[in-house]
């Protein structure tokens, strides 16, 4: 566990490490580029800012609404079948179909039941570990025009709930 | 897609919320929402940036083209339909890399790019061929090695180390990645 959690700890600054000093070998002007892309992180976040506020009005009136808890509750018996947290299912009904929706859902989760907590990280690492699927499907099928996309939807989410189980089982097996 | 679910999601909670007399809870949360939009977005203002900054020396490096080359074997392993084009292989390779840096913005293009050159070498232009089968489904593996907006939004709640999950999210994004690779290798032999 404590080395798990070092090689988490250290896997950023080693990354930065990396790359600057590859940077400056390579003699790029390092802060100049960086400048640049802080630049074009500040138009990603203001960009995402009004998809964010309308999928948390939605996500939270979910939640107080006691809809969340209803579909949660139905869902109980297959999370226990694969001993899954009843409590991230919000989170991963949603990981395939959005994005932002379930950005906002996963922020949700942790600020209910805490970050350090055992949902907190089996949702964040749920989060990392997998992607928007029918999204991703949706835009590299429409670009060629192809509508029989035979079994990719199937192996994609297939992948997906493998994620699901993994993230849980290790979880499990850390703590 | 959110054109359906956003609207279906507001307008099943208000009616619930009404039969279920849980009104007063849901009037405090439409505003309340709004804060949290607000704090989350200025703290992952922060995070996203720094990122964005540390990951846009990187895609000016070389860095991308000496690990675009290593992928070769991987790629010539997921796609042996690909083995006399270099090109597409090429267009693969760094679409995977650049969704490994998390440069969202540049794999999406590269990665369509890649779509519209194996359309032209597919038979069947209206079905999907086994090379664009699989990579697609390599597309929705997330293989980012930083997962950014996690570690962002862990951040904005206060965690008390934020990057703890890296190393299970690698782990959990291997076991992912190896399953749907499989499991797509199978379809492709025994789907018609």
């Amino acid at each position: 566990m404590a080395f798990v959690n070092y090689l988490s700890t250290i896997a950023v600054p080693v990354i930065i490490l990396l790359v600057i000093a590859y940077g400056a070998v390579e003699k790029i002007k390092v802060f100049d580029t960086f400048i640049d892309g802080v630049k074009e992180g500040i138009q990603i976040v203001i960009g995402i800012f009004p998809t964010l506020m309308g999928l948390f009005l939605a996500i939270t009136l979910l939640r107080e609404s006691g809809v969340l808890e209803l579909v949660v509750n139905l869902l109980t018996p297959i999370t226990s079948l694969f001993n899954i947290p009843k409590e991230i299912m919000p989170l991963a009904i949603l990981r395939p179909i959005s994005g932002s929706a379930s950005m906002a859902v996963a922020t949700d989760i942790m600020s209910q039941y805490g970050t350090d907590t055992i949902i907190g990280l089996i949702t964040s690492t749920l989060m990392g570990s997998t992607e928007t699927t029918l999204y991703t499907i949706a835009i590299y099928t429409g670009i060629v025009k192809i509508k029989k996309i035979r079994f990719v939807l199937i192996a994609a989410l297939i992948g997906d709930f493998i994620g699901m189980v993994a993230s849980v089982g290790i979880w499990r097996f850390l703590s | 897609m959110l054109n359906i679910i956003w609207p279906f999601f507001i307008i099943i909670s208000i009616i619930y919320a009404i039969l279920t007399g849980k009104v007063v809870e849901v009037n405090n949360s439409v505003f309340e929402s709004a804060n949290e939009t607000v704090k989350l977005t200025i703290t992952f203002f922060g995070t996203i940036c720094l990122w964005n900054g540390i990951i846009h020396i990187a895609s000016k490096t070389t860095m991308i083209e000496k690990l675009t080359n290593k992928l070769g074997p991987i790629i010539k392993f997921l796609f042996p339909d690909l083995k006399k084009e270099k090109e597409v292989q090429k267009e693969i390779s760094m679409n995977v890399v650049a969704n490994m840096l998390g440069l969202g913005n540049a794999a999406t293009p590269l990665g369509l790019k890649a779509m519209k050159s194996l359309q032209k070498l597919n038979d069947n232009k209206d079905r999907l061929s086994n090379s664009m089968a699989m990579f697609i489904v390599l597309n929705t593996a997330s293989l980012q090695i930083i997962p950014t907006t996690v570690i962002a939004i862990r951040n904005s709640l206060g965690s008390q180390n934020a990057s703890e999950i890296i190393i299970p999210v690698w782990i959990s994004t291997v076991i992912a990645a190896v399953t749907v690779v499989i499991v797509t290798k199978l379809f492709i032999k025994f789907w018609k």
